[in-house]
């Protein structure tokens, strides 16, 4: 067994009396992908945003490579190694390709400023390695003619791409996915399939949210179920999706109950 | 030749002066609206820096480098004081809460007789000059635009594009908001300061919500894509109502017509263009 990256630890979030996320724990093992789970509105966009930093958590607590983490602000945790994308794209439009990817670097980049203003020695050099650095990305993602278009300009699968290289940029030790497939017709959804399969076999963590089940199914270690901000199961993908309750919360309880009379769920109960 | 030069540069000295200052009030501006922030405060600390520019002169009779070092260095405390718990105000919030800091000043200004009261201070000591404006203009504008080409103006747009987004690439947005404010009330001051030491009178009016409006003005013209945008805004609104002296009274309108035609026509201000964010 690997040791977990990030543990949440019933972790709770409330909009007023809205519970959006509600006592959810789970831990992400090093190495693996994880995914994320759930009918429209279970709570996993705000699970998302609890873990990155961008919402602060009710109750509960996060630790990140075997640290607390609960109390630091989002820009810290990027520091530390948390990357990120967003389900509804947030690419920097006005920007070019490649300078979003080098504005991904911004943890990575230390030289102080006094030097970068001059820009000459170790800090020209920082630059210049930057950007060979973020021509390799695009190339890793597959947009690298179109480093220097406006990002505005790439059409919808590109600028996910896009996305995946600016947080890569960071050299994350965890990035999170946001519904990285969505709009991706199928050669984009498994030409992404074999990137973060090598991204995996690289050593980096994924935790991902997605609705396209074919892709969360063959690409997933560990899937954790939620349902109106509540963990419903947590397994590996087959005991996952024969579980009467994930059925259930995908379907409504009328067509689940068919589908077991039918025998057409195997193994019921395999979620714990 | 230079003779005539020269009476014409005396003809026009104030405008001449005016011209430069104005252009350093725009980058002051620039640092703020770089980072998506909408402030009203530059005038108020454009006041600070001349009243303590004044001072230091007047009262101190210190060297014009230590007036000046002075007049940038205590609008930038204030601007500690005042963005600490105002930057996470957004949109027309801070902009509210900085017209209020101008109008505080004016009226603490106004009731302060050591301070000339309403009547201001006269007699300050003609001390700037061409060389010191333009220099510390070209100084300034070189800061800048090397600023917006290093990975520091990549983070200043990618604030301004999306500052979520920012936060998750690992960029202290907050620490960038305050740099930028603190930054840019040192300029405010410094243009404060140089205004005082060749106009020779300043008065609490000055700096109210006119000039804020005025200073705004130059960098929403100018466009905040390049810091050059700020500078060529500032020159040609200065410019300006010189060059429409025949319309007397109607002058105000025009630059306001202006201003309205710029955000209709020329979102991105006249100089849209962008300058590469890369070394």
């Amino acid at each position: 067994m690997s040791n977990p990256v990030l543990e949440a630890l019933a972790l709770h979030k409330a909009f007023r009396g809205l519970v959006a996320v509600d006592e959810v724990s789970f831990s992400v093992r090093e190495g693996t992908v994880h995914a994320l789970i759930g009918p429209n509105g279970a709570g996993k966009t705000t699970l998302f945003n609890l873990v990155s930093g961008l919402l602060p958590v009710s109750a509960g607590s996060l630790r990140f490579l075997g640290q607390d983490i609960t109390g630091l602000a989002a820009h810290a945790r990027a520091r530390r190694g948390i990357g990120r994308t967003f389900q509804n794209i947030r690419i920097f439009a006005s920007m070019t390709v490649l300078e979003n990817v080098m504005t991904g670097m911004s943890r990575r980049l230390r030289q102080p400023w006094p030097l970068v203003l001059l820009r000459g020695g170790a800090a020209g050099r920082e630059e210049a390695t930057a950007k060979q650095r973020a021509h390799h990305l695009l190339d890793l993602v597959g947009i690298s003619e179109q480093a220097d278009r406006p990002a505005a300009d790439l059409a919808y699968g590109d600028q996910r791409r896009l996305e995946i290289a600016r947080a890569l940029a960071g050299e994350p030790q965890l990035l999170l996915l946001d519904e990285p497939a969505a709009g991706m017709n199928p050669t984009e959804t498994a030409g992404l399939m074999a990137l973060l399969q090598k991204l995996r076999t690289d050593g980096l963590t994924i935790l991902l949210v997605e609705h396209d089940m074919g892709f969360v199914m063959e690409l997933s270690d560990q899937i954790t179920v939620l349902n109106f901000g509540r963990v419903i199961c947590e397994g590996q993908p087959e005991a996952v999706q024969h579980d009467p309750a994930v059925v259930e919360a995908y379907l409504g309880p009328k067509v689940a109950q068919r589908l077991l009379a039918a025998k057409a769920v195997k193994n019921p109960q395999a979620c714990p | 030749m230079f003779d005539a030069l020269d009476d014409l540069l005396w003809a026009y000295q104030d405008l001449f002066y005016g011209l430069g200052v104005n252009a350093i009030l725009g980058l002051s501006m620039y640092a703020v609206l770089a980072l998506g922030q909408l402030s009203l405060g530059q005038a108020a600390f454009m006041g600070i820096g001349a009243y303590v520019g004044a001072v230091v002169t007047l009262k101190l009779g210190a060297p014009f480098i230590l007036t000046l070092l002075a007049a940038a260095v205590v609008p930038a405390l204030a601007a500690i004081l005042i963005g600490r718990p105002t930057l996470r105000l957004t949109g027309v919030y801070l902009a509210i809460a900085t017209i209020g800091l101008g109008e505080v000043l004016r009226i603490v200004y106004l009731n302060t007789a050591p301070l000339g009261g309403a009547l201001g201070l006269s007699g300050i000591p003609n001390k700037a000059n061409g060389w010191i404006i333009y220099g510390l203009l070209a100084l300034f504008l070189g800061v800048s635009l090397s600023i917006v080409r290093s990975r520091i103006g990549r983070s200043m747009e990618a604030i301004r594009e999306d500052e979520d987004a920012a936060r998750v690439m690992g960029i202290d947005v907050d620490s960038y908001k305050l740099n930028g404010l603190v930054l840019s009330a040192a300029l405010a001051g410094l243009a404060g300061a140089l205004n005082a030491h060749y106009s020779s009178f300043i008065s609490p009016n000055e700096y109210g919500f006119e000039a804020a409006v005025s200073i705004l003005s130059f960098a929403v013209l100018g466009g905040v894509t390049t810091p050059l945008g700020a500078v060529s805004g500032a020159f040609l609104l200065t410019l300006l109502p010189e060059v429409l002296r025949p319309l007397h009274d109607l002058r105000g309108i025009f630059n306001g017509l202006i201003i309205v035609l710029v955000v209709i026509f020329l979102p991105k201000g006249i100089l849209g263009f962008r300058v590469r964010r890369t070394g």
